[in-house]
């Protein structure tokens, strides 16, 4: 392990490859949220859903889509790396 | 506020302490390998795993902080769960696999993989206990709060309960008995948020017409403690407080909703109007009073950011860095905790890795959606001590029944076995494994090193009382910040630019971690939160812009790393620093 120094052969790459790219999409959820709570938070305030504000929905949004994107990852990984599938 | 102990919570406290105890004595009963002790044979089932992930994670910080924050500030303490959560992304998505693949026992040896290298095993074993050993600070504080009410014991008793429960634990079993602690912590710890959520939802709201005259709590000179210029008895003591002062419009006069789904309790909330308090000190001749005074809000401010972060809504550029820093050190510092990433190493290959992640991000995602929940029950339960927000949680649970209440203490305090038991166990890693073995070049057998981490396990455990009872006065969330942006600044360069980039070198990782803790650390010493705080200075005095050094270091990490990997050129490996 010590001898390989291409980070991109280490691991499963198609594998790492999805996760980061949904890695990126968290990102853009979780730093556009921040991005609403520090510049537009009078959205955050708004209840376009009747009830429960933006500020919770999104909270409680960006709760549910870690959990969705982590089993979508799970899935996928299983998916590329079953046998037969071949790995890279 | 002064509590009564009730026996019913010593004994379910009792039983509990000792029934972990017992077990890790017979989890530890046969001779152990060092990889047992270290990284429990890499044999933990997945699923076990990932509930002990949450066992490791969910903090007393989690539980005693947040509601607490929410109970008392509004929906700025869900923001503190939204950034928890959302670093198991960074650490599924980026961190998991090559650190299970390259790695042994710490984290250290998966930085090291590829060098072979003393000076990183060095930065990076010192870089684990400091961040632990912050880490360890707020638990052991929310352990000396916790037992006041629990068992009227005084602070000190509480955090040293804790430490001599912990280091037994760790002792007895090392990564094992860790595991199975964290793991039966991490059940119950959601089993019974989710019972607690399901009464709050039951009970529904209600107005509750508490008197809203101001309260005094004044320390005389002498240490006594006045109430509203009387001493201090439980008869004549402060109020609880947190209630709701209207129902919306469309409930007429009707003082109760009755039961609530959990959307509904959240829309009836927002169209509420709550008393809050809040406390304001001043000191003379005559001691140190503070006076909490109530503040009737309408649920609709309650229920957005700006209560507890106040510089979201003045507008000052300084205050919205340092919200921005916080929330980037929480995203980044997860995957950088060394009680989080050794625990990659119980599982056996990268695919039981990642599904016990997903188990642990359910549990966590879970816990957290249930604490806005308690929190906002807290905030409305006609419970709550003004004088500990770290309380919050235990005083709702009081409000429905002692049993509970007793139930939920007691948890609350496994909480924080499980995660100082992780935490210790980091350490006692990095100081066996890493530091002794491996820089100082000790040889040791297995059985030798196993030994070494039980006496680092007893030495951190000593630490960690000693801290506990100096820190006492900080809401343990925000002492949780300081340790994610330790965490973040010294290990997340390196961890990001050894699997990204092939130019990093030795030294670019050697100094990026010291100068990320180094800079962290100092940033932090330096901040006006720090000086209010700890030295009991001004605000004003603070050199540095803002507390949370984040933004400023996490960055800095990377600029280190790039700039000496470009200055030192990438050498034949196996040349110790």
């Amino acid at each position: 392990m010590a001898d390989d120094s291409e980070p991109g052969s280490r691991g499963p790459g198609r594998a790492a490859r999805i996760g980061f790219g949904l890695f990126w999409v968290y990102v853009i959820l979780y730093f556009g949220f921040i991005a609403l709570v520090l510049f537009r938070p009078d959205i955050l305030s708004s209840r376009p859903f009747g009830g429960v504000n933006l500020a919770i929905a999104s909270g409680l949004g960006l709760i549910a889509a870690a959990l969705l994107l982590s089993v979508v990852y799970m899935v996928a990984a299983r998916v590329v790396e079953s046998p037969g599938r071949g790995r890279r | 506020m002064l509590y009564e102990s009730s026996p019913v919570a010593i004994a379910i406290f009792a039983s509990f302490v000792l029934a972990v105890i017992g077990l890790s004595f017979w989890l530890g009963r046969k001779g152990q390998s060092a990889k047992g002790y270290f990284a429990a044979h890499g044999e933990i089932h997945w699923f076990i795993n990932g509930i002990a992930f949450a066992g490791d994670y969910l903090s007393a910080a989690s539980f005693l902080g947040i509601c607490g924050m929410i109970a008392f500030h509004g929906f700025d303490g869900f923001l503190y769960s939204i950034g928890f959560l959302a670093g198991w992304i960074v650490a599924l998505f980026v961190i998991a696999e090559p650190i299970k693949s390259m790695g042994k026992f710490t984290f250290a040896d998966a930085l090291d993989a590829k060098y072979n290298s003393r000076g990183i095993k060095l930065s990076v074993a010192i870089s684990t206990l400091v961040v632990s050993i912050f880490y360890l600070i707020p638990q052991m504080v929310g352990a000396g709060d916790l037992i006041m009410p629990l068992l009227g014991l005084p602070h000190a008793v509480g955090v040293i309960l804790v430490g001599v429960a912990v280091t037994l634990i760790v002792v007895t079993a090392g990564m094992v008995s860790t595991t199975w602690v964290q793991f039966i912590k991490g059940s119950l710890l959601v089993f019974f948020c989710g019972v607690l959520t399901s009464m709050i939802l039951s009970r529904g709201l209600t107005v509750n017409t508490g008197s809203l005259e101001p309260q005094t709590r004044t320390v005389t000179p002498d240490g006594r403690v006045l109430v509203d210029g009387e001493p201090q008895t439980r008869d004549h003591d402060l109020r609880p407080v947190g209630t709701l002062a209207a129902l919306p419009e469309r409930y007429g006069d009707a003082t109760t909703t009755g039961p609530l789904g959990p959307l509904e309790y959240l829309s009836v909330l927002e169209d509420s109007r709550i008393v809050t308090w809040s406390g304001k000190k001043s000191t003379d001749a005559s001691g140190t009073h503070t006076i909490y005074t109530p503040t009737v809000r309408a649920g609709t401010d309650l229920l957005k950011p700006g209560g507890y972060f106040k510089g979201l809504t003045t507008g000052k550029l300084a205050d919205k860095l340092d919200f921005a820093s916080l929330m980037l050190a929480l995203f980044c510092g997860t995957a950088s905790l060394p009680h989080i990433l050794i625990r990659y190493y119980t599982v056996k290959d990268a695919a039981a890795a990642r599904k016990s992640t997903v188990v642990g991000i359910a549990a966590i995602g879970a816990f957290y959606v249930l604490t806005l929940f308690l929190g906002l029950g807290a905030m409305t339960s006609g419970a709550l001590d003004p004088t500990s927000t770290n309380m919050a949680a235990p005083l709702l649970a009081k409000s429905f029944s002692n049993t509970l209440f007793a139930a939920i203490s007691a948890i609350a305090f496994t909480t924080v076995l499980g995660t100082v038991s992780g935490l210790i166990m980091a350490g006692s890693g990095a100081v066996a494994h890493d530091l002794v073995e491996n820089v100082l070049g000790i040889p040791m057998n297995d059985d030798e090193k196993v030994r070494c981490g039980k006496i680092a396990a007893v030495g951190l455990g000593i630490v960690a009382m000693a801290l506990g009872i100096l820190f006492r006065s900080f809401n343990v969330s925000f002492l949780v910040g300081w340790a994610f942006n330790i965490a973040a600044s010294a290990n997340l360069p390196s961890l990001v630019m050894l699997l990204f980039w092939p130019r990093t070198t030795k030294e670019g990782i050697i100094a990026a971690v010291t100068v990320g803790m180094l800079a962290s650390l100092t940033w932090i010493l330096l901040s006006a939160d720090t000086f209010e705080k700890v030295y009991g200075l001004s605000r004003d005095a603070s050199p540095v812009p803002f507390s949370q050094p984040g933004l400023v270091t996490i960055p800095l990490g990377f600029i280190v790393l790039i700039v000496v990997s470009l200055l030192t050129k990438a050498q034949p490996q196996g040349k110790p620093a």
